[in-house]
């Protein structure tokens, strides 16, 4: 009981930071709130690096989406945009990463290991089939007779 | 398995029950380095490149303004700091200590921070700034790539970033990184 009560005093202090940090920016404009989170949500928060721009509250992640903001309102475009923030914070800005050289594993590692798995698979798996069907050779007829003929004696 | 696999492949198969041991082994010392590495760690795409130009207010005199410009031909450190970032208090001393050795200038970047606050911090903690750039908005720290204050720039004669410190200043990182780099750079024409 004492537990389940601090459990919900610890969640009541975690939620309400959260919700008193909220900040939502009123643009008059729909349309460009909506182009404003289209980009923020390609847009890595480095302060809370497991959201994007769009998800995050962090003063950050505010200030970035309010230079999206009033880069859209002065006419530039998404990938005018895009390009002015990999130019100061990296690719890691990028919340979906670019294809490169460098994160060519990033990218296809997973399928590897896939495929990797898969082969290992089926050949265990043709090789057991192969090797229960093999009829047994004359050498091993002659084991197996003799080995029965042992315990038959040991009766 | 028959007998004749068996003898078929004695030396094969002798040492592969070790294999899944040894993919492990490589597994726990991927992991492992990955623990070591700072996530927060972001390698800046500024570094080798020259420091975006921005012109300011100075905190202490509202009326004068600094631009980066203003520092060309000398080897210089900018540091960005707020009266808000705790980590700033940790590594202040480090940089009071700094800038008495009188290596290099320090200026200071007051960044998304109240004017009076700022001045009332470093009268406090200590001024080690040839002077501060007031940043209220934190326009010049999203041209600068700033996410996480303390950060520090080393910035060369012709105006470009040579090295790039996220998160604080430690003595070891003025020993062992800044001070042979700005030596280095002080010794370039």
């Amino acid at each position: 009981m004492k537990s389940k009560l601090l459990t919900a005093l610890l969640l009541l202090a975690v939620a309400l930071p959260a919700s008193a940090g909220e900040a939502a920016p009123t643009a008059a404009d729909v349309a460009l709130e909506k182009r404003v989170m289209a980009i923020s949500e390609e847009l890595r928060c480095l302060v809370c690096q497991n959201q994007t721009i769009a998800d995050s509250n962090a003063g950050l992640a505010v200030d970035l989406r309010n230079e999206v903001r009033e880069k859209l309102a002065a006419g530039m475009s998404e990938r005018e945009i895009i390009d002015f923030m990999v130019a100061r914070y990296g690719d890691f800005v990028l919340y979906r990463p670019p294809v490169k050289i460098t994160t060519v594993l990033l990218w296809f590692g997973p399928a590897l290991l896939l495929a990797l798995g898969l082969w290992l698979f089926l050949r265990t798996v043709l090789r057991r089939r192969a090797s229960a069907m093999a009829p047994l050779s004359s050498t091993e007829h002659a084991r197996a007779a003799a080995l029965l003929k042992n315990t038959e004696g040991d009766r | 398995m028959t007998a004749e696999n068996a003898a078929d492949a004695p030396t094969r198969s002798k040492w592969r029950f070790l294999l899944p041991l040894a993919a492990f082994l490589v597994l726990a010392v991927l992991l492992f380095v990955g623990l070591g590495l700072n996530p927060r760690e972001v390698p800046s795409p500024l570094v080798g490149k020259s420091a975006p130009h921005f012109e300011l207010p100075q905190l202490h005199r509202p009326d004068q303004r600094f631009s980066e410009q203003d520092m060309r031909g000398k080897v210089w450190l900018l540091n960005v700091w707020a009266s808000w970032c705790a980590s700033c208090r940790d590594e202040h001393p480090v940089l009071v200590e700094l800038a008495k050795s009188g290596v290099m200038p320090i200026i200071g970047l007051n960044y998304k921070d109240k004017r009076e606050d700022g001045i009332a911090w470093l009268a406090r903690f200590g001024d080690p700034y040839v002077l501060s750039a007031f940043d209220e908005k934190g326009k010049v720290g999203i041209d600068y790539g700033v996410y996480g204050v303390p950060e520090t720039y080393v910035i060369d004669k012709a105006g470009v970033i040579r090295y790039k410190r996220i998160g604080i200043v430690t003595p070891q990182i003025v020993s062992q990184k800044i001070l042979p780099l700005v030596r280095e750079l002080n010794r370039e024409k």
